[in-house]
């Protein structure tokens, strides 16, 4: 695999490959054209800039406005190495700290890029009118993430996410207002076409009409997200899926770490079978929230029955199990490594509500301390402990109002008053289409952005970081790395639809969807992907052992012939419908299932959010083996996802010592 | 708990819809009004049936997909939420409860309970932006300091997550509330002066044009929307309007 990573010292990379690589002259842009697949953060800030610089670009999302795309939903905030705080920031922190917090399983020199740009995208944003929280002097104001030992996230309230996106959206309607980009909404991707070798266009089907169509474009980008709904439940959003990334595969492109995937600690827990999606509680809130069960079981299990309330609990009987176990990062230690210890309380006993599955988030003592500090700045002499509390409950909500009002309409609890119940899910995929130094991935001319491809977070990511690399890779990265390819392609002109390669695309579409209406009608679509969804979170999900996964490989094997000879999809192919939506992406989701299985029981160690029960140390922590297993896996597509061959990517770490990670 | 649903169910754009029942029973409290109707489709999908459709997506309340009328009112009858929030503990045992689609000229009916919105796109993109282009060396972002009141009053208005409901809710189906937020993000902002003339007389012209109605500043508006948008950012609106009219 040849990542093409530019020569020369880590901190010079990216500036002399940007001064080395082909520029296409602006009269040439205006020949070129550029489909955008998914336009959330990664791929509507690339539509913009693309757009922006001259190319003509064509946007898909499914959604029916590009402001719908889920980095909407992204909560707590953005990294960026500004050093505002003056707490000893910079670049190359940040690029230690994701190198590490993804534990030395991504590519330094594409991070170390992705922290040097990521000063940028706060000028960008906050030019473009992003409204970022600010401190009274009308300065920036920052917060904590877990994994690090500085301030450097950049909010928005509890909708970080939503500014970003509505920021590279407006970004968007100002080119599509100029009409330089077209926006091709409620449509999806069915597949992508090839003509010698490389990536020139995709076959889509409009979603109201469900007429399937063909667009040529001289390069395609591929920024549609993550995998995480292949678990049926996970805070992603309902229609996030991998059909897109899973279409560039069989067609090509390498899928890279399938089985590294986040599993986030503070969701609210599961409350019934009917459950349609999980819904994230910010990690920022573990700034100010502990996190604790109680520490005898018989107080557990009268908790759980409802004979005993947890602000009755002393303090002394409570466990704050993350603050035992990890004194130096506390209830701020990586996603991974809480989610892990979540699951070990409540495996062993503590969990708190109805099903055992739930630890508390507790504001208690927050409030107290912002309350006291509240006091004493308005100079309000031996307050009451009543008006402590009033006053810290006023600094809490002014921080997380939004998220405790949400928490409050799912749970019918008032988390002011009682702590938070939480839990893990699935929350983000760190694995995705394997890509180069450029961005591109194995199909030429095929490129992928955002949560999408592989290449930042290694085996876990850290919080805020991922609308940190959506922006970076759609605003300053594939922008610069697609001109060098498209460099290439000025005399070549428009490319037309009616070649046979678009032919073939199309048949294949339509030869698909027409077996999917052809189920013999046993089971709906929902059936299978719950059933998938359990087999994944059972076998594939915080903790995997090797007999488990073989089983996960085979039960999805058979899960996907069942789904093909029986799904029942009512209504016509020809007019909205959304089972039918529903439908191609599970049959996606049933294929990688299976290599992400398999790409779990490959990885014979444990990192990051991949861990093997074999793989650990005695005191039950992830047993890395930088030996056998420093590399990436990229598999190739061979038709069955268990004849897929594997192909590897060594890393190279010339800037950072390995280490054991440790948050203790 | 058993309900009684009656729900607006249309072909497609050029059919006639109508009203039909469905009887429910087994729904939960902790249910949310979105995993209800779930189980009402996976009712009609096993008995040969073609389910009810409706927009919907991230089922946390800020994509803005979602889009029911509940008894007559956009999200149904709690506050401060979206459909996909809204839980079914709100409902008693026995209750009929009508689903239509949001209903406006500018909104107009795809299938089912799903509405065409693409207007509020179009709105949008006459002006809803800052003509900033990506180049990685505009200022540091804190070379302009910018008043915390300030700040936080355009996030608020900012947050907008342009469902509709607002439209939904107007006698008069305008989309002044909406058009404010934004209109009212960027005048609140510095970076948003330069532009202000053009910005809200354009998105205002584009508004009139899509055929949303006027505002008679009622404020049911305000009561519905989901994020709690003020209706000062209509006054806002106004005073910006005027002044940009009479620049020229």
């Amino acid at each position: 695999m040849d990542s093409k990573v530019p020569k020369g010292p880590l901190a010079a990379k990216w500036t002399q490959h940007k001064n080395d690589i082909n520029l296409v002259n602006p009269a040439n842009k205006r020949n070129i054209d550029i489909i955008v697949v998914g336009t959330g953060l990664a791929g509507g800030s690339a539509a913009a800039t693309l757009a922006e610089l001259g190319y003509n670009v064509k946007t898909f999302c499914y959604q029916d406005s590009p402001r719908r795309a889920h980095s909407i939903a992204a909560q707590g905030g953005i990294n960026a190495a500004k050093n505002y705080q003056g707490d000893g920031d910079s670049a190359y922190r940040l690029f230690y700290d994701t190198i590490k917090g993804g534990d030395y399983r991504s590519r330094e020199a594409n991070v170390y890029r992705l922290a040097e740009e990521s000063a940028n995208i706060i000028d960008q944003c906050v030019a473009q009118g992003v409204p970022f929280a600010r401190e009274y002097g009308g300065l920036l104001d920052n917060r904590s993430f877990g994994g690090v030992l500085v301030s450097r996230t950049f909010y928005a309230k509890g909708q970080t996410g939503q500014q970003l996106l509505l920021g590279a959206y407006s970004a968007m309607n100002r080119q599509i207002n100029r009409g330089k980009i077209q926006s091709f909404n409620r449509h999806e991707m069915m597949d992508m076409v090839l003509v010698d070798g490389k990536a020139r266009g995709i076959i889509a089907r409009d979603l109201v009409s469900g007429k399937i169509e063909r667009h040529s474009a001289h390069a395609v980008v591929l920024a549609t997200g993550g995998y995480g709904n292949v678990f049926f439940l996970s805070t992603n959003a309902m229609g996030s899926n991998v059909m897109a990334a899973w279409r560039a595969h069989r067609r090509g492109a390498f899928f890279a770490n399938p089985c590294f995937t986040q599993i986030h600690p503070t969701c609210i827990p599961v409350s019934g079978d009917h459950q349609s999606k999980l819904t994230l509680m910010s990690e920022s809130l573990r700034n100010d929230g502990r996190i604790w069960v109680p520490k005898r079981m018989d107080d557990a299990i009268a908790i759980r029955e409802g004979k005993l309330k947890p602000i009755q609990l002393k303090e002394e009987d409570r466990d704050y199990y993350l603050e035992r176990r990890y004194p130096a990062f506390g209830n701020l230690v990586p996603r991974d490594v809480a989610s892990r210890a979540a699951k070990e309380r409540c495996d062993a006993g503590f969990g708190v509500n109805k099903t055992g599955e739930a630890v508390y988030l507790d504001f208690a003592s927050a409030i107290q301390r912002y309350g006291a500090e509240e006091a004493l700045t308005h100079g309000i002499k031996n307050p009451d402990e009543k008006e402590i509390t009033r006053l810290g409950k006023g600094v809490i909500e002014a921080k997380y109002g939004n998220l405790f009002q949400m928490y409050e309409k799912i749970v019918d609890e008032n988390p002011y008053e009682t702590p938070m119940m939480i839990y893990p899910a699935v929350h983000y995929t760190m694995g995705g289409l394997w890509v180069d130094y450029n961005l591109q991935t194995t199909i030429e001319g095929c490129y992928c952005a955002g949560e999408a491809n592989f290449s930042d977070h290694g085996a876990n990511r850290l919080g805020a970081s991922a609308l940190m690399q959506g922006l970076a890779d759609g605003y300053f990265v594939l922008p610069y790395t697609i001109g060098d390819y498209l460099s290439k392609d000025i005399r070549t002109g428009a490319i037309p639809t009616d070649l046979p390669e678009f032919d073939d695309a199309e048949k294949t579409v339509q030869d698909r969807l027409d077996k999917l209406m052809a189920g013999s009608g046993q089971n709906s679509v929902d059936f299978y992907h719950k059933k998938l969804g359990k087999i994944m979170w059972d076998k594939c999900g915080m903790a995997r052992n090797a007999k488990d996964l073989q089983d996960a490989i085979d039960e999805i094997s058979a899960l996907r012939t069942d789904f093909w000879a029986n799904v029942k999809i009512p209504g016509k192919a020809d007019g909205m419908n959304q089972e039918l939506e529903k439908a191609g992406r599970v049959a996606d989701f049933l294929e990688l299932g299976e290599l992400f299985a398999k790409d779990a029981l490959t990885r014979n160690e444990s990192c990051g959010g991949h861990f093997r029960e074999e793989y650990q140390t005695p005191e039950g922590e992830a047993l890395r083996d930088d030996e056998n297993f420093k590399f990436v896996s990229a598999w190739e597509y061979k038709g069955e996802p268990k004849d897929a061959v594997l192909h590897k990517e060594e890393l190279k770490y010339e800037n950072i010592e390995l280490k054991t990670r440790s948050y203790k | 708990m058993k309900l009684n649903l009656k729900i607006w169910r249309q072909k497609d754009a050029k059919s006639q819809g109508q009203i039909v029942d469905y009887p429910i029973k087994g729904i939960e409290g902790d249910m949310s009004f979105l995993e209800m109707m779930d189980v009402l489709n996976e009712e009609l999908i096993n008995k040969g049936d073609e389910p009810v459709q409706f927009d919907h997506d991230c089922r946390e309340g800020i994509c803005g997909s979602c889009s029911l009328q509940i008894n007559g009112e956009p999200h149904g009858p709690d506050r401060l939420v979206t459909t996909c929030q809204l839980h079914m503990r709100k409902f008693n045992d026995g209750d009929t409860i009508v689903i239509e689609p949001f209903r406006a000229t500018a909104f107009p009916v795809i299938t089912d309970l799903i509405v065409d919105r693409s207007s509020f796109d179009r709105i949008q993109q006459a002006g809803g932006y800052i003509s900033v282009n990506t180049s990685g060396n505009t200022v540091d972002a804190n070379a302009i300091p910018i008043n915390k009141h300030d700040a936080d009053e355009a996030m608020d208005a900012a947050t907008c997550i342009g469902c509709g409901a607002c439209v939904a809710a107007c006698k008069n189906a305008s989309a002044m509330l909406f058009t404010s937020a934004k209109v009212s993000q960027f005048a609140l902002l510095p970076q948003g002066q330069v532009e202000a003339v053009d910005r809200v007389q354009n998105m205002v012209r584009q508004m009139d044009l899509e055929g949303f109605g006027n505002c008679t500043n009622t404020g049911a508006c305000e009561v519905e929307c989901p994020k709690g948008i003020s209706l000062e950012n209509i006054a806002r609106l106004n005073r910006e309007y005027l002044s940009a009219t009479t620049k020229g």
